[in-house]
């Protein structure tokens, strides 16, 4: 049997392994998606935010509101490498632990690996696989500071953004782009002090728009308080009310997506033959005997 | 190709057993770090079944595990048995705690590979499971079916 005929039966070790080929950006990965035939069936749901807001322990409880309605559930935690050494610690599963040995839970960690944002291609990749896989929602997890936060959006059919009351500073830097990316808004931690400022602070943010409002949330994750209702929302999103736009989002993420790829794969067979040519530029610019833009303009030359 | 030398190694870090502080832990993870690896830490009080699920879903190369209670004769082969029965054993199973020579002899018979005492080098055992993973990686090129 092929590994992705394996994957859709729900052979987990296939599916680690599965992870591994697309996260180390294998050759046989390519094959491997095309094969595994994902039809986006799964609600893909970035859960993003600052260090310690929450997220994971948030995650994991979402999670058992899902188990108990008999769902499975894929999650992506994905943590920065770090830019010097390469190196990662990836944390998340700690706030995990409860649903561990549970066939219906899949989690994976990730490094980010330099990527942009924090965020990899393989992100697209991996959400396939488990979606292939039979996971449905898929959860992302992503420590967000800015940059992130939009960059998740391209991943996810649905963004919440989680934010935690003393988060204060933070937030008052960053609101407007928070308040753009979130589909969702979720102030965690609600039994702790100035979630209702926080909560305030948000929602003066939103109206400064011209675009509606997305819907704030309290939530306690460690206790499970308000989490049922962001489920509910989430749930909601797939459902009828919703269905549009989410089909707006997954129609402009295809088209980014595609395009992006078909960018890597030209470059790369691009590169492929002129490894040589790129050298002799290179040296040509490095020593002064030609511009940039003119070694650029010969490099491409009969390149339609 | 996979498994050219840039690939980072990822390593399962996690402390075993009933004892209730994860101070070792901790630091030999940010050390692994530090070193370059991926490390998932999965924190206090894990079971074997939790461990080898954890390193399973997670592919890892390797998994550490630390623990001081004096169970290792029963939790590092446990841990070896689930690997092997589910498809892990090529895996490295290293760790660390107070063991003497004697049982960390017999452990590398059942498939255990080195453990390491307190006060050891945080270089050498990066050095080691570093030499080990390269080893193992090597083998699993060779024996991979096309
Ligand atoms: N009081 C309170 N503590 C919480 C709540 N949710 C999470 N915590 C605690 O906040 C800390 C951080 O929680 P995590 O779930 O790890 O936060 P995170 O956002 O995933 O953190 P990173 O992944 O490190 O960015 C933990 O000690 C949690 O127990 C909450 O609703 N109330
Ligand atoms: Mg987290």
């Amino acid at each position: 049997m092929t590994l992705a005929a394996e994957i859709r039966q729900g052979d987990r070790r296939a599916l680690a392994r599965g992870l591994t080929l697309v996260e180390n950006g294998d050759p046989a990965a390519a094959a491997l998606l095309a094969d595994v035939g994902t039809a986006s069936r799964a609600h893909r749901i970035g859960i993003t935010g600052p260090p310690g807001a929450g997220k994971s322990t948030l995650v994991s409880a979402l999670t058992a509101l899902w188990r108990g309605d008999d769902r499975s559930v894929g999650v992506l935690a994905v943590d920065p490498s770090s830019p010097f050494t390469g190196g990662a610690l990836l944390g998340d599963r700690v706030r995990m632990l409860t649903h561990s040995g549970d066939e219906g839970v899949f989690i994976r960690s990730l490094a980010s690996r330099g990527a942009l944002g924090g965020l990899s291609a393989a992100i697209y990749d991996a959400a396939d696989l488990l979606d292939a896989a039979g996971f449905d929602p898929v959860l992302v997890e992503t420590v967000g500071v800015g940059q992130g936060e939009v960059e998740i959006c391209r991943v996810a059919d649905t963004t919440v953004v989680v934010l935690a009351p003393g988060a204060g500073d933070v937030v008052q830097g960053m609101k407007a782009g928070l308040v753009e990316a979130a589909d969702v808004l979720v102030v965690n931690q609600a039994d702790r002090e100035g979630a209702d400022a926080l909560v305030a602070a948000l929602r003066s943010a939103a109206e400064l728009r011209d675009a509606p409002a997305p819907p704030i949330l309290e939530t306690t994750a460690t206790t499970g308080a308000g989490v049922d209702e962001l489920r509910q929302l989430l749930d909601a999103r797939v459902g009828d009310a919703e269905g549009e736009s989410l089909r707006a989002r997954r129609l402009e993420r295809a088209h980014a997506r595609l395009r992006a790829a078909v960018d890597r794969a030209r470059a790369h067979r691009y590169w492929a033959a002129r490894e040589d040519a790129l050298a002799r530029a290179a040296e040509a610019v490095a020593a002064g005997d030609t511009t940039p833009a003119a070694a650029v303009r010969d490099l491409l030359e009969g390149d339609a | 190709m996979t498994d050219a030398p840039s690939l980072p190694i990822r390593i399962l870090v996690a402390k075993a057993g009933l004892d209730g502080h994860d101070r070792g832990a901790k630091v030999v993870a940010a050390a692994l770090r530090d070193a370059g690896f991926e490390v998932i830490y999965t924190g206090l009080r894990q079971t074997p079944e939790m461990i080898v699920d954890a390193a399973l879903q997670e592919d890892v190369d390797a998994i550490g595990v630390s623990l001081h209670s004096g169970a290792h004769m029963t939790l590092f082969p446990q841990i070896i048995e689930l690997l092997k029965a589910r498809g892990g054993e090529q895996i490295l199973l290293t760790g660390g705690g107070i063991i003497p020579a004697d049982d960390a002899r017999k452990l590398q018979e059942m498939g255990v590979g080195s453990l390491f005492g307190p006060g050891t080098p945080l270089a050498e055992l990066v050095e080691y499971i570093r030499t080990e993973v390269a080893a193992r990686r090597e083998r699993g090129n060779s024996t991979a079916s096309p």
